[in-house]
């Protein structure tokens, strides 16, 4: 796992308390592009399950993870794919 | 500020569905843009592209309007539905065919 991978992973842990996270660091395939060259951010995929999510909106969720990771924006992060479950729907998978 | 929250809100509201991406849906510039705008492509019906590469106020400006970070973002009938994720999410699992419907019959 790559450091940047890690210092996420442990942003989430903390804010969100997941029952599960998954990190992937996909930065390599989209090394190059314009909008990673202009902010030097990675692309990272984020898998998490977490009952702060129960009963709300992919739209409150995502924001969740957005707004726990804001200050990570720019030199960290460029983009983020996120899939964010409640544990009831993690285990339904 | 003021002045490109009401340019963004009238552009939503003046179109059915509105894609906010970078890149058009011809040559996009972006991967997650680019998967969103094949996705409103598969539908029959006409949607609105923004590029925001060209204007920077609407590709900042869109960001504070939804308060929602990341480029693209699809709006519906005035509504935030999401970005690449979430549209994909719904198209998935045929949430968007229904919001999209509506939209559909009125262009037959």
């Amino acid at each position: 796992m790559s450091t940047r991978s890690g210092h996420i992973r442990n942003i989430l842990q903390q804010k969100l308390k997941p029952q599960t996270i998954e990190i992937t660091d996909d930065s390599a395939r989209h090394a190059g592009h314009a909008g990673a060259r202009e902010s030097g951010g990675g692309h990272f995929s984020i898998d998490i399950v977490s009952g702060d999510f129960a009963g709300l909106t992919r739209i409150q969720r995502h924001r969740m993870v957005y707004e726990a990771l804001k200050d990570e924006f720019g030199p960290m992060i460029h983009a983020l794919s996120i899939q964010a479950m409640s544990p009831e729907e993690g285990n339904s998978e | 500020m003021e002045q490109i929250r009401e340019k963004i809100g009238a552009l939503v509201h003046e179109h059915d569905a509105v894609l906010f991406m970078k890149g058009t849906p011809q040559f996009p510039q972006c991967g997650f843009s680019q998967q969103v705008a094949a996705i409103m492509d598969s539908f029959n019906i006409t949607y609105e592209a923004v590029n925001v590469l060209l204007d920077p106020e609407v590709r900042e400006g869109i960001k504070d309007y939804a308060d929602w970070p990341t480029i693209p973002q699809l709006y519906i009938k005035g509504e935030f539905i999401g970005g690449c994720d979430i549209v994909s999410e719904m198209h998935a699992c045929g949430e968007l065919a229904e919001l999209l419907k509506p939209l559909q019959q009125a262009s037959n």
